[in-house]
């Protein structure tokens, strides 16, 4: 293990975070609110202490990085990222027990939007910005902003694309272009750009500076962090239908966009994926529209809400306009099994991403033939590509490791006494980065009622769905730390 | 600047590393997702999977947009029509393509016009060519030619007999009796750029500057041997053997080739009438006391297999044959091999991937770029020839109070028709050709780029 690349990695995450602090601490400044400036003040300090020996450590790092180098440094970079990033909200007392912020901070990162906190709306806007923009910041990943902005090592060598890998969602992660920061780069100018339209509609639809920026960014990180505990239901619907739209851009897979970008639209057309997800939305939307149409006077408003809400499950993003727990059980069921599909590979959404859902379908398909000819062989084919059968197995080894950890989960957090559906939609929105669950931890709740343990275990249950799981059980492999 | 690399076997990787440490945008074609997923892993290249002489796969590759297309798979048709097919595409692209059957090797030059390649490579003649030079000074371990073969650097084994053991740098000149340089020298694997007072020991690799003319000389006061060369063994029949032998053959020295393969003795037999083929096993020592090793004057392992090569090699040294030439496909940067008496090690990926690099710089830089870059002691030091322009800083400045990067060294300053092998009070004026010498740490594209 190259502890000392793995060490100034980890350095320049913590003082990319500082530098990220600064906004905020700014807003508290200008609102007067000297508790909560103060705190982000302490914690900009703490973040670069603690970067300073690590890069001390790392200055002279050789050049030996391979995948569990990547691995270990995305996983602990977001660890160290996590307990730097969660220190405003308990030093300034907004959350008072650490666990809780935490909980918090894991949830902005990792893009779930699962809070603990009951009231949203009193909170300082320094602070609720610092939610909204962890979420805008754990999107689309702070290494590969890393590898945008700086450059991580002197000679150009290809280790970048082990980080990249192992932070990107998706079962098949490639480059744009061959220069990694040139990928890097175009990938986060789509995302800002984006954002701005995003902002603009919001601004021009009659929102304040302020929060057309914290519900673009809730928006493009797919996170779901509201400012006020209505969620989105008290804007109008021009508003909400902007968010539905945008929700569903971003979580379309950013290789689509490029592609647009470089006017290679057959391409994009023929995406599998994409018509897989699109379709998706657009059947789920038909069924819970005509499932819930006796629930709202027009047709216009039951459309809105059905569109809405599915959007913003299927994108993990976890806005609601509506309380959906109080919809029929069939709409419900149809919204917890989109929680699982969630978006597109490359996008900023999790859950196990239309990608893996469509390989392992045609998995199936190819098992259940291979029942009735034993000898037959058959590759899989995605958009016209045949697949690597190494994909194949990861993809499904994902779906194990997945299946594994929600069960566990949902065994653990149950000691704490809430219903069966609570626990499990609980697991389902954190697991796959979603936010609100069922009853009560349902769209108008918060988690604040689970006990520490759970907390724990929701927190993990984030980090590993945000990471695609293999990061986070890496570290836990005694065999991943023997020095080599 | 964005070049394609259609082949990622031996030749591509190489390029593949030496490229993208000069900064150029990558884009690798190969049928093999596996080398593919291992090349992407160590650098930070993008790949294609697919035929490199397809429209669709070089599309993918965005042939378009590209400036060099560099086509090395193990076909030389496939290598041939990829060029032509990306010239359809994108009609201003250089192509490079190697092309290494001995069948197409008269006609390597009119087929580059015909296909409009920039440059045609064949590593296995490059080889042959390489060992030829060699055999023309036994004793010097390789020769790298400048300034149109008017300067050359030599590479030298401090051996145990050798006078110029234990001597410092200041007392070689005295001893060789015309002026040289000793631009580097290779000990236990690391490069280091001596100073006058550094003494040098046995097994050291000198690496040493000198014009052309002087060579005789050098190695007729460091008393090693210059006989000719008259009777030459070759183990292994393969690309290289059959190009050298033919070459040989017209200067007159007498050429034994030891190959395994029944068939293709025969088939060197008719196309080398006056060569001795001997149907046997090289790694059968017999066989070589048979064939004379111990009269022979070079001996010259050539087999596709490293070990052998290295085993043939060993067992000539130990029967006292006076130059042994080793070529190693994949070892060549090993250190481990430098106690061995290998002799010369020539190794044929390497002179080509070292051509292609030098077309490549010369592209991406019209003006100011090097005139050739030769890689010296087993990659560790780099050889470049520039001309002085007049964009160039410090002309006619004494060089004592010139500040250089750490590492670069100015071995040669050819000033008209005189060699300058150059002290503090030299200096070099518009229009003269300097040799600089630098080690890896520096990546030098310009002259202006040796100043600190």
């Amino acid at each position: 293990m190259n502890y000392k690349m793995v060490g100034r990695i980890i350095a320049l995450i913590l003082a990319l975070e500082a530098a990220f602090m600064l906004p905020p601490a700014i807003i508290c400044l200008c609102d007067g609110d000297m508790t909560a400036g103060f705190a982000f003040f302490l914690s900009i300090v703490a973040a670069l202490l603690a970067a300073a020996p690590l890069g001390y450590i790392g200055r002279s790092a050789n050049q030996r990085f391979y995948a569990r180098e990547g691995f270990v440094c995305v996983a602990f970079g977001w660890l160290a990222m996590s307990l730097f990033g969660c220190l405003p909200f308990w030093i300034s007392g907004v959350i008072p027990r650490f666990i809780d912020a935490l909980f918090e901070i894991v949830s902005g990162f990792t893009t779930t939007g699962a809070s603990i906190l009951d009231f949203v709306g009193d909170q300082p806007r320094g602070i609720l910005f610092w939610r909204s923009f962890s979420h805008w910041l754990g999107g689309m990943g702070i290494l590969v902003f890393l590898l945008a902005v700086i450059p991580v090592s002197g000679r150009s060598d290809g280790f970048t694309m082990h980080l990249l890998r192992a932070e990107s969602p998706g079962p098949n992660v490639g480059k744009l272009v061959p220069r990694m920061r040139e990928t890097a780069l175009i990938l986060y100018l789509i995302y800002i750009g984006l954002t701005i339209l995003d902002f603009l509609f919001l601004f021009f639809g009659g929102l304040s500076v302020f929060e057309a920026i914290c519900i673009a960014f809730g928006t493009a990180g797919t996170g779901g962090f509201g400012l006020v505990n209505s969620s989105i239901a008290g804007y109008s619907p021009f508003i909400q239908n902007v968010c539905t739209v945008f929700m569903l851009l971003f979580g379309v897979n950013f290789t689509c966009y490029y592609l647009l970008l470089l006017r290679r639209i057959r391409a994009v057309v023929r995406d599998e994926e994409l018509r897989f997800y699109f379709g998706t939305v657009l059947v789920s939307v038909a069924l819970i529209a005509f499932n819930i149409r006796s629930l709202y006077p027009s047709f216009e408003e039951t459309l809105r809400h059905a569109f809405f809400q599915v959007a913003s499950i299927i994108t993990t993003t976890g806005y609601s306009t509506a309380d959906f727990d109080l919809w029929p059980s069939f709409s419900k069921a149809i919204l917890l099994s989109l929680m699982l599909v969630g978006a597109c590979a490359g996008s900023t959404g999790g859950g196990i991403k239309c990608a893996r859902v469509l390989l392992l379908f045609k998995c199936l398909k190819r098992n259940v033939r291979l029942l009735l000819h034993p000898q037959r062989v058959q590759t899989i084919k995605v958009s016209g590509g045949a697949i690597n059968e190494r994909v194949l197995e990861n993809t499904n080894a994902y779906l194990s490791a997945y299946v594994i950890i929600m069960v566990l989960s949902f065994i653990i957090i149950s000691f704490d006494g809430f219903s069966p559906a609570t626990n499990i939609s609980a697991v389902f929105a954190c697991f796959n980065n979603i936010g609100p669950g069922l009853e009560s931890v349902g769209p108008t709740c918060s988690y604040a009622g689970y006990g520490a343990l759970s907390k724990l275990v929701l927190i993990f249950d984030m980090l590993a769905g945000r990471l695609e799981i293999f990061p986070i059980l890496m570290l836990l492999n005694p065999e991943a730390w023997k020095h080599k | 600047m964005k070049i394609i690399i259609a082949g990622d076997g031996k030749v591509g990787e190489t390029l593949t590393r030496q490229l993208s440490a000069e900064n150029c945008d990558l884009t690798i074609i190969d049928s093999n997702q596996r080398v593919l997923e291992s090349s992407i892993e160590r650098y930070d290249v993008i790949a294609v999977q697919g035929n490199c002489a397809a429209m669709d796969v070089l599309k993918q590759a965005n042939i378009q947009e590209a400036d060099l297309l560099i086509a090395v798979t193990n076909a030389d048709e496939v290598n041939l029509l990829c060029c032509m097919t990306a010239h359809g595409l994108n009609p201003s692209i250089h192509t490079i393509a190697r092309i290494r059957s001995p069948e197409y090797a008269e006609q390597i030059y009119s087929m580059r016009d015909l296909f409009a390649l920039s440059l045609a490579v064949n590593p296995e003649r490059q080889a042959a060519t390489e060992i030829e030079r060699l055999l023309r000074y036994p004793g010097f371990l390789k020769r790298d030619s400048f300034a149109r073969g008017k300067v050359e650097i030599v590479e030298l084994r401090v051996d145990e007999t050798s006078r110029i053991k234990n001597k410092s740098l200041i007392e070689l000149n005295s001893i060789v009796g015309c002026r040289v340089l000793v631009c580097a020298v290779l000990r236990d694997g690391r490069a280091i750029t001596p100073s006058g007072s550094f003494i040098l020991r046995e097994n050291d690799r000198i690496f040493v500057t000198a014009p052309s003319n002087n060579l005789e000389i050098l190695l007729k006061s460091l008393g090693i041997l210059t006989k000719k060369v008259s009777r030459v063994l070759i183990v292994g029949g393969g690309r290289i053997s059959y190009y050298l032998a033919n070459q040989l053959e017209k200067s007159g020295i007498s050429v034994s080739i030891i190959e395994k393969d029944r068939d293709r003795c025969v088939e060197l037999a008719n196309l080398l009438p006056s060569a001795c083929i001997i149907n046997g096993d090289a790694s059968d020592q017999n066989v070589l006391n048979s064939e004379g090793i111990e009269s022979c004057d070079t001996m010259i392992s050539l087999t596709g297999l490293d070990e052998l090569n290295i085993l043939a090699s060993l067992y000539a040294d130990h029967h006292g044959v006076k130059q042994i030439i080793t070529k190693l496909g994949r070892l060549e940067n090993s250190t481990m091999l430098d106690a061995l008496p290998l002799g010369s090690v020539i190794c044929p990926r390497e002179l080509c991937c070292s051509n292609i690099v030098r077309y490549v710089r010369a592209m991406r830089n019209q003006t100011g770029a090097a005139l050739s870059v030769h890689s010296i002691a087993d990659g560790h030091a780099e050889a470049m020839e520039f001309r002085a322009d007049s964009a160039t800083k410090h002309c006619g400045e004494p060089l004592k109070t010139l500040k250089l990067r750490r590492g670069v060294l100015i071995a040669c300053i050819i000033h008209g028709r005189d060699f300058i092998i150059p002290n503090g009070e030299s200096s070099f004026s518009v229009g003269d050709t300097l040799i600089i010498v630098t080690d890896n740490d520096n990546i030098i594209y310009q002259l202006n780029d040796i100043f600190e």
